[in-house]
């Protein structure tokens, strides 16, 4: 193990680490604030080592114990899920601190989720695949049921551990097909050992993986838990479930997507832009039902997913570098808006004894308390795609690819779904304005760690909107200058 | 940066206005009021100063915004431009007023989205960055969408969601279409820019620029609008509170006859001339469709929603006409019809505040109680409906002459259009003001001097239209000349 070895898995160092050290911590004093400092402690450590890791790390990319591979794109996923732990932290704090008596494992859990994810987007193999997705949905499904005198999310972690273990057995097992075809389990050989190899089980195995990576996902038509699971489980989880867990899978399926050129295969092809449109139509329309607005943000999720997954399916036609700014400029926006909105909802519903998310509840916010309005009504534009929001951005950049691989049917597919999409985001703008029947519950007061966190994040899709040049700037550096 | 900084001031303005509420219930208004004066007077000051003699622009600037992408921020002001925000900042003044007593519940916000609106349609006016024009394409919807949502009347839900649909979906359109355009020119030349003027030579194949074209064609004619997207409209003007129709009518509407002319039309001026014809007969369906309809209303502000469309049929035969008397015409139509449907939809808000209805047939004998408001409404039924003399009148009939040379028929039908207006103009007048006085209108309170005066503004810039309308043609002249149409 050489020195650089050291430097560039340093952030994962530090991630386990912080995780024993809050694990003896915790079992020696268990105070909410102590084990709530020192795992942003452990997160902002793990930022800064990154930062140091990344000056080592060459512009082809760094191979990490022959199983992963560091370059820029993953440095940058990983502050990304870092930022998210953060956040989603800020907010656990406070809607914990009410709520659970013990509250100090879900810090632990939230590491080791977080720690999966970074190994996750460093993949090339399917070893280290298959385990950093272990790490991340094991924590996840103890993280959702982590209220776990409640009902709704015991169901709901039940629903995801099922859910998700048929999904993991699928990727397993296309596994075991591919490695059968092709006798290699490094992203980067599969598809040459693939040429001469048994190509019925070379596609099997692949399409059991597209179908493992679509439930984690939540694409259609592999959605169903979805709902269900965001709106079983806390507030603040729902937000990381929603943010970082996918975005892991994400930074993994580009990475694969790129390395072994699945796409270049026309069955596979067409089979993901069904999923991608299926998505967006779908997801769209069934978001346009729906009364709870947790339930509304995860269809909502799954529509915002096949968007994603244009950009990814133009890889053949357009520019590798447009595809990968436009992937890294969507998933940021994505995490601003989830983040934010799941915040929103945490915020809400700290003081109530059950979650009141439902959307009725929102009604007049604007005139009771017009800093969360306010927020929320970003989310609700950016999510929309309006001008004036990260989310335009975002927007405009899988418009971009779209055109420059001119996919034209995926384009329509995704104006039909912003279309349909525009008349519920709008929904929960006019429901903040409406005025205030009386009689109406008066909205908890919120606290102030989660109120900082939901007004930054609310500033940043602003803020971003309006003039995302430096994001612009920085996503086109780290492309341009780092292998995939 | 003059451009840029009357954007920031109006949008200051709004964020001043919203916050001084807490200091004075009464501060929001003459915030607004002050900043629209100031605005007026700051587009005056532009047009006296004179243009450029080398590039013909009144102000012109331009800032890096997303550089890696081509994207900056170009702001450039012509003779159009000029005459269009001038009646932005005009119109700004006359909506503050119409609403002075209308609106009882946040005042802050309300000015905050009046003023707001005002910034993102000035933008689109100026800009000559094509992601730029989105940008403030869309930025102006959301206010707007505010001032229908929250005090429109009782409706107002639908309206404001419908509204923001149509305007929505059909700018997404545009979006891709404003895409493509950019990167055909990248393919062809190797350089990403949204630059309108470097867009302007693009080259590309007819049928990609009949598609590109019709992208931006829907979007501009579902603002303008035109039949078959126009549904929005009667239930916009109808459930927005009076200074939101105001807007609506007097600015919002003439952002999309000016897309017609500053994009769609010289950006794939072959395309364009190809689909001339159908642009036109749409325009023509759009004056007899709106006439018809609006004399079938019994709602007073319906029925000048209604005849909305059929003038802005006019702009559409105009544009299409591709000749210098088309054009000059709908340019002077935009700006006419932009004051006298300001004031009849104030002259419907000012009924609804005080007889509490819209229908006409709540109404009758009016004029009795309240002569001054009759004389107004008189006045501007009649100039809507195209007497000689006044603003509306010039605008049409150069309309009607540049359709003349290019297409008989569809003039014919056109006049016959103006013949309707006369038909519903004289029926609104004589259904809500003339007749047997309604008894169960009680006494009423006539115009105070608050009224009159926004009202001397707009007769005066009718009179001044419809008499010497050099003014406006000179000012539009370099625009349609640059345009390179060959008229």
């Amino acid at each position: 193990m050489s020195l650089t070895d050291v430097w560039v898995s340093f952030p994962y160092l530090i991630m386990v680490g912080g995780t024993l050290v809050l694990m003896i911590g915790v079992s020696i004093v268990r105070t909410h604030a102590i084990a709530l400092g020192l795992t942003l402690l452990t997160l902002v450590f793990a930022l800064a080592a990154l930062d140091i890791g990344w000056d080592h790390i060459p512009a082809e990319g760094y191979v990490l114990f022959s199983i992963t591979r560091m370059t820029g794109i993953q440095v940058f996923f990983n502050v990304l899920f870092l930022l998210g732990a953060i956040v989603t932290a800020l907010f656990a704090y406070s809607y914990f601190d009410s709520r659970a008596k013990r509250c100090e494992e879900f810090y632990i859990l939230l590491l080791t989720a977080t720690t999966g994810a970074m190994v996750l987007a460093a993949a090339t193999h399917f070893a280290s695949f298959i385990l950093g997705l272990e790490i991340l949905s094991i924590s996840l499904y103890a993280m959702i049921a982590y209220p776990r005198d409640a009902r709704h999310p015991l169901e709901a972690a039940a629903k995801y551990l099922v859910l998700s273990a048929v999904a993991s057995t699928a990727i397993l097992m296309g596994m075991a097909l591919i490695y059968a075809a092709t006798g290699t389990m490094a992203f980067a050989e599969i598809n040459q050992a693939a040429a001469g190899g048994e190509q019925s089980y070379y596609l099997l195995g692949q399409a059991l993986i597209c179908v493992g990576i679509a439930f984690k996902l939540s694409l259609v038509p592999f959605h169903m838990w979805t709902p269900d699971v965001y709106q079983g489980a806390p507030a603040v989880v729902t937000g990381y479930v929603a943010t970082v867990s996918k975005g892991a899978v994400i930074a993994m399926l580009v990475r694969y997507v790129h390395a072994n050129d699945m796409l270049s295969h026309d069955g596979v092809f067409y089979a993901v832009a069904f999923v991608a449109v299926a998505s967006m139509i779908v997801g769209n329309l069934l978001a346009l039902m729906q009364t709870n607005l947790k339930r509304l943000l995860a269809y909502s999720s799954i529509a915002h997913l096949g968007y994603l997954l244009v950009a990814v399916l133009v890889v053949q036609t357009a520019r590798p570098e447009l595809v990968m700014e436009t992937v890294l400029i969507y998933v940021v926006a994505y995490f601003a808006i989830t983040l934010a909105a799941f915040g929103l909802v945490s915020l809400t519903t700290e003081a109530a004894a059950d979650e009141t998310e439902f959307l009725e509840s929102y009604t007049g916010l604007f005139w009771r308390n017009p800093l969360l309005a306010s927020v929320l009504t970003a989310v609700a534009l950016a999510l929309a795609g309006i001008p004036l929001t990260v989310g335009f951005i975002a927007k405009f950049y899988v418009f971009a690819s779209g055109v420059e691989g001119a996919a034209w049917a995926l384009v329509w597919a995704l104006v039909i779904g912003s279309a349909i999409g525009i008349y519920y985001y709008l929904r929960i703008v006019y429901t903040l304005v409406k005025e205030v029947k009386p009689g109406t519950v008066a909205m908890a007061q919120s606290s102030t760690t989660g109120t900082v966190a939901v007004t930054v994040l609310g500033i940043a899709i602003v803020v971003l909107g309006v003039y995302p040049t430096p994001l612009i700037d920085a996503v086109r550096t780290i492309v341009q200058n780092s292998g995939f | 940066m003059t451009i840029l900084s009357l954007i920031l001031f109006l949008l200051g303005a709004g964020l001043v206005a919203c916050l001084a509420e807490r200091i004075h219930a009464n501060a929001p208004r003459w915030i607004s009021l002050v900043a629209f004066g100031i605005a007026t007077g700051w587009v005056l000051l532009l047009w006296l100063s004179g243009s450029d003699a080398e590039t013909g622009f009144y102000a012109a600037e331009s800032l890096a915004w997303i550089p890696t992408l081509g994207i900056n921020v170009i702001l450039k002001m012509d003779g159009l431009s000029l005459m269009l925000v001038g009646l932005t900042t005009v119109l700004g003044i006359i909506a503050v007023v119409s609403s002075w007593s209308e609106i009882d519940e946040n005042h802050g916000f309300f000015q905050f989205n009046i003023l707001w609106v005002m910034a993102g349609v000035v933008g689109v006016f100026c800009a000559y960055d094509l992601f730029l024009f989105f940008f403030f394409w869309e930025v102006m919807l959301i206010p707007m969408y505010f001032l229908i949502a929250i005090w429109g009347h009782e409706d107002r839900s639908y309206a404001a969601m419908k509204f923001f649909l149509f305007t929505q979906v059909s700018g997404l359109l545009m979006l891709v279409a404003i895409v493509a355009l950019v990167w055909v020119n990248y393919a062809n030349t190797g350089v990403i820019t949204f630059a309108y003027e470097a867009l302007l030579n693009a080259e590309m194949s007819d049928t990609v620029s009949a598609l590109l074209m019709f992208g931006f064609f829907l979007a501009f004619i579902t603002k303008l609008p035109s039949v078959p997207v126009h549904t929005w409209l009667p239930d916009a003007h109808t459930q927005a509170p009076t200074a939101g129709s105001v807007i609506l009518a007097g600015i919002l509407l003439k952002t999309g006859g000016y897309g017609l002319i500053r994009f769609a039309v010289p950006l794939f001026e072959e395309a364009s001339r190809d689909f001339a014809l159908v642009a036109m007969i749409l325009g023509v369906a759009s004056i007899l469709y709106g006439g018809y309809m609006a004399y079938s209303q019994s709602d007073f502000k319906r029925l000048v929603a209604y005849s909305s469309i059929a003038h802005m049929g006019f702009i559409l035969v105009g544009v299409y006409a591709f000749n210098e008397l088309g054009m000059q015409g709908a340019i002077v139509t935009m700006i006419a019809h932009g004051f006298s449907t300001a004031a009849l939809f104030m002259m419907a808000g000012s009924l609804q505040e005080r007889l509490h209805t819209r229908e006409m047939s709540k109404m009758g004998g009016l004029w009795l109680k309240a002569p001054r408001m009759g004389a107004m409404t008189m006045f501007f039924v009649i100039a809507s409906v195209g007497m000689p003399g006044l603003g509306n009148f010039i605008g049409e009939f150069l309309v009607l002459i540049g359709a003349f040379k290019v297409n008989v028929p569809i003039t014919v039908l056109a006049t016959i259009g103006i013949v309707v207006a006369a038909v519903y103009g004289l029926s609104l007048m004589q259904r809500s003001f003339q007749g047997e006085p309604n008894p169960q209108v009680a006494a009423m309170s006539d115009f105070g001097f608050r009224e009159m005066s926004v009202f001397a503004i707009m007769i005066a810039a009718l009179v001044w239209i419809g008499v010497y309308p050099q003014h406006v043609l000179d000012l539009a002249q370099p625009t349609l000349d640059a345009l390179g149409v060959a008229l």
